[in-house]
C-alpha cells in the first residue's frame, strides 16, 4: 500500500472516528427524548435550541467530577476497566462500509476505513473483547454490587455470542466471503429481494435479539438495572470514567445498527440503486453522476442506522427486562438451537439453489404460536390483562 | 474493490487503534486534572446503600458460571469452525453438508446430554 | 555485534514490524510469568496474543489471525479470567513454595531449556519454494478448502473431543451441597 492510499485511508477513518463519536454523542440526547416522547414528556429542554446543546452540557458536567478511586479497589485496573470498554467500542466502525466510493480524478476511493478479507470475523473478534471492559472494571471495583454485575455481564456476553456467530454463518453460507462489503455487493446484485431479511428472516430476528443483548440493552441490562444492583458494574465509578461505560455502549448500539443495516437491509443499495446510478450518469457525467448516487446511498445508510438506534430505545422504553433465568433459558435453550436449525436449512435450501428456505422455519413458528394461542384456556388472556 | 488482500490492509487498523488509545488516554488524563479531590475514610469505603461494609466482596461464586464459560469456550470454537465451511458451502456442495451435519450432530448429543443433566437449569 | 547492525540497516519496513511485534511479544510474554498479580498475567497474556496475532498478519495467514484473537484472547481468556476473579485467591492461599518444589522446577526448567536449545541447534529451519509459493494460502477460502477436504478425519475427531469435554465439564461442575447461588 503506497503512501497516498494510507493517507486517504487515514483522512477516511479520522472521519468515521468523528462521525462516531458525533453520533453516541447525540444518541444520548436522542434518547431522553425518545423516553420523553413515550412517556409522554418533553425530554431535555433547557440546554440550548429544544436542548440541542444538553450532551454537551452532560460530558462538561462528567469532566469536572470528581475522578473517584475506591480505596479497596485496585488502582490500575479500576482505571483500566472503562479505557477497555471505550476501546473495544471504538475499534469495530471502520470496516464498515458507509459507501460504494467516491470517484476523483482517475482514482476511486471506497467509503470504508478498513477493507479486509476477513471483516465479519474482525466485528466478532472485537465483540469477543468487549466482555473484558466490564469484568476487569467490575472485578477492580471491589464492590458486590459491581461484582454481581461483572459477573451477569459476562455470562450474558458469552451466552448469546455463540448464536450471534451462529447467525451470521447462515449469511455467510449464501455469499461465500467474510468482507462486509462483499456480503453488501451480493445483496445489492441481487436487488431489494436479496436483502439478508428476506433470504434470512430467523437469522435477522436472532443477530437483532444477540445484539440487545451483547449491548446490554433493555431487556438484557441485568448486568446494570437499578432496581437490584444499583448501578451495577459501574456502582462504583464517577467523572469521565462513568461516561466513558454508558459512552461506549452508545457506540456499540451504532456498530451494531450499522452491522444489522449492511447484513440485513442492504448496506448502501436501495430499491432501484442500480437506475438511479444510470440516470445520475448520463445526466451529471461519469464522475459526479457516480459521487451523487455514492452519496445518496451513504444517506439512505446512515437513515436505515438510524431507524435501527430509534428501535433500540423505543424497545428500552417499552419492555420489562428478564429475570436471569429467563434470559439464560432464552440464550441457551432457544437462540443457539434456533440458530443451528437455521444453518441446517439454509444450507439444505442453498443445495438446490434455493435462497428463501428459512421462510418455511418461520411458517412452522408462526403455526405453533397460533396453536398454543388457540390451546390456551380463554380466561387465562383475560385474567393477565386484569 | 480489492482483490489482492494482502497484510498491508491491517494498517489502517494501527491508524484506528493509534487514533482510539490516544483519544482515550487524552480524556483520561483532562478528567483526572479538571476534577476536584476529597477523601474521607467514609466515602472512601464501597458503596452499600449506607449500610456498613461486611466482609470482602470476592467471595467465590457459583459453579454455574464456569460451566457456562467452558461450554461458551467449546461452542465458540465450533462456530469458528463453521466459518472456512460456509464460506466455501457452494464449493463443498453435499459432501460439505454431509460433513457439517455429522460434526454438529456429535455436538449437539453433547449439548444433549449437558441439558438433561441440568447444567442449564437456573432457579 | 556488527554482523546484527549490518543486519537491522538493510531492513524492509516490513522487517522492522517484525521485530518490533517480535520484541513486544517476548516482553509481554515475560510479564506474564513474573507479574505477582494473577489478573495483570492475564491481562499480559492477551496482550501476548494480539502480538501473536500481528505475526500470523505478517504471513499473510489472516483467518488464523482473527481465530486466535477470538478463540484465545476472546474467550479461553474469559474462561481464565472467570477462574482466577471468582476463585478468591487470598494471599494466604497460596501453596507454600517449599525450597525442594524451587529446586525441582530449576532443574526441570533448565533441562527444558537444554532441550530447547539442542533441537533448534540440531533443526532445519523450513525454506520455501519460490514457485510453487501462493500467498494466498492463509486465506479463509483457500483454508476452508484443505481442510474439509484433506483434513477431514482430525476436523471429525475434533467433535468427539467436543464431546468428551463435555461430558467432563458436566462431572467436574456436579452439584454439591451448600453451594452459593446468586
Amino acid at each position: 500500500m503506497d503512501l497516498t492510499v494510507l493517507i486517504t485511508k487515514a483522512i477516511i477513518i479520522l472521519v468515521i472516528f468523528g462521525i462516531t463519536l458525533l453520533i453516541a454523542t447525540y444518541s444520548t440526547y436522542a434518547e431522553r427524548k425518545v423516553a420523553g416522547f413515550l412517556q409522554d414528556r418533553l425530554g431535555p429542554n433547557r440546554a440550548g435550541p429544544w436542548g440541542l446543546l444538553q450532551p454537551i452540557a452532560d460530558a462538561g458536567k462528567m469532566f469536572f467530577k470528581e475522578d473517584f478511586i475506591p480505596a479497596q479497589a485496585s488502582k490500575w485496573l479500576f482505571i483500566l476497566g472503562p479505557c477497555l470498554a471505550m476501546l473495544t467500542a471504538l475499534m469495530s466502525s471502520a470496516v464498515i462500509p458507509f459507501g460504494d466510493s467516491i470517484r476523483f480524478g482517475q482514482y476511486e476511493i471506497p467509503v470504508q476505513g478498513i477493507e479486509i478479507n476477513i471483516g465479519m470475523l474482525y466485528i466478532f473478534g472485537v465483540v469477543s473483547l468487549g466482555v473484558y471492559g466490564i469484568m476487569v472494571g467490575g472485578w477492580a471495583s471491589n464492590n458486590k454490587f459491581s461484582l454481581l454485575g461483572a459477573i451477569r455481564a459476562a455470562s450474558q456476553n458469552i451466552s448469546y455470542e455463540i448464536a450471534l456467530g451462529m447467525s451470521i454463518i447462515a449469511i455467510l453460507m449464501m455469499t461465500g466471503s467474510l468482507s462486509v462489503r462483499a456480503i453488501v455487493e451480493q445483496q445489492a446484485e441481487v436487488g431489494f429481494f436479496g436483502w439478508g431479511v428476506f433470504t434470512q428472516p430467523l437469522g435477522f430476528v436472532i443477530f437483532l435479539v444477540c445484539a440487545f443483548a451483547e449491548c446490554n440493552r433493555t431487556p438484557f441490562d441485568l448486568p446494570e438495572c437499578e432496581t437490584e444492583l444499583v448501578g451495577g458494574y459501574h456502582t462504583e465509578y464517577s467523572s469521565m470514567k462513568l461516561g466513558f461505560y454508558l459512552f461506549a455502549e452508545y457506540i456499540n448500539m451504532f456498530v451494531s445498527s450499522a452491522v444489522i443495516a449492511s447484513l440485513y437491509f442492504g448496506g448502501y443499495h436501495y430499491p432501484f440503486a442500480a437506475q438511479a446510478h444510470e440516470a445520475l450518469t448520463n445526466a451529471l457525467g461519469a464522475n459526479t453522476g457516480h459521487n451523487v448516487a455514492t452519496a445518496i446511498g451513504t444517506v439512505l445508510f446512515f437513515g436505515k442506522i438510524f431507524f435501527f438506534i430509534f428501535f433500540f430505545m423505543w424497545v428500552r422504553w417499552t419492555l420489562p427486562r428478564f429475570r436471569y433465568d429467563q434470559l439464560m433459558n432464552l440464550g441457551w435453550k432457544s437462540l443457539i438451537p434456533l440458530s443451528i436449525l437455521n444453518v441446517i436449512v439454509t444450507g439444505a435450501g442453498l443445495l438446490f439453489n434455493f435462497n428463501y428456505a428459512t421462510w418455511a422455519i418461520v411458517a412452522v413458528m408462526v403455526v405453533l404460536a397460533v396453536m398454543s394461542a388457540a390451546k390456551a384456556p380463554k380466561g387465562a388472556v383475560a385474567m393477565q390483562k386484569a | 474493490m480489492n482483490a489482492a488482500y494482502v497484510p498491508s490492509d491491517y494498517l489502517p487498523v494501527f491508524i484506528q487503534l493509534i487514533l482510539a488509545l490516544g483519544f482515550i488516554v487524552t480524556t483520561m488524563i483532562v478528567t483526572h486534572m479538571v476534577g476536584p479531590k476529597r477523601n474521607s475514610q467514609k466515602k472512601d469505603d464501597p458503596f452499600e446503600c449506607g449500610i456498613p461494609v461486611v466482609g470482602d466482596a470476592r467471595t467465590p461464586i457459583s459453579i454455574k458460571y464456569f460451566l457456562i464459560a467452558i461450554l461458551f469456550v467449546l461452542f465458540d470454537v465450533e462456530v469458528i469452525f463453521m466459518y472456512p465451511w460456509a464460506v466455501n458451502f457452494k464449493q463443498l456442495g453435499v459432501t460439505g453438508f454431509l460433513e457439517m451435519i455429522l460434526f454438529m450432530g456429535l455436538l449437539l448429543s453433547g449439548f444433549y446430554y449437558v441439558i438433561r443433566k441440568g447444567v442449564l437449569k437456573w432457579e | 555485534m556488527n554482523e546484527l547492525l549490518a543486519h537491522f540497516k538493510q531492513l524492509t519496513p516490513t522487517g522492522y514490524l517484525f521485530w518490533i511485534l517480535a520484541f513486544v511479544t517476548v516482553l509481554s510474554a515475560i510479564v506474564v510469568v513474573t507479574a505477582r498479580n494473577p489478573i495483570h498475567s492475564v491481562l499480559a497474556l492477551i496482550a501476548t496474543f494480539f502480538c501473536l496475532s500481528g505475526h500470523y498478519v505478517l504471513l499473510n495467514a489472516q483467518f488464523l489471525a482473527a481465530v486466535n484473537i477470538i478463540v484465545y484472547a476472546g474467550a479461553i481468556m474469559v474462561l481464565f479470567l472467570f477462574t482466577i476473579m471468582f476463585l478468591n485467591l487470598r494471599k494466604e492461599d497460596e501453596e507454600s513454595k517449599t525450597s525442594l518444589a524451587k529446586i525441582a522446577a530449576v532443574i526441570v526448567g533448565g533441562t527444558l531449556m537444554v532441550l530447547m536449545l539442542g533441537i533448534f541447534k540440531a533443526a532445519q529451519v523450513g525454506s520455501y519454494n519460490a514457485i510453487a509459493f501462493d500467498a494466498k494460502t492463509g486465506l479463509v477460502e483457500n483454508l476452508g478448502m484443505v481442510l474439509y477436504g484433506d483434513y477431514l478425519l482430525p476436523f471429525e475427531l475434533a467433535s468427539v473431543l467436543f464431546l468428551v469435554a463435555m461430558v467432563g465439564a458436566v462431572m467436574l461442575g456436579k452439584r454439591e451441597a451448600g453451594d452459593r447461588h446468586f
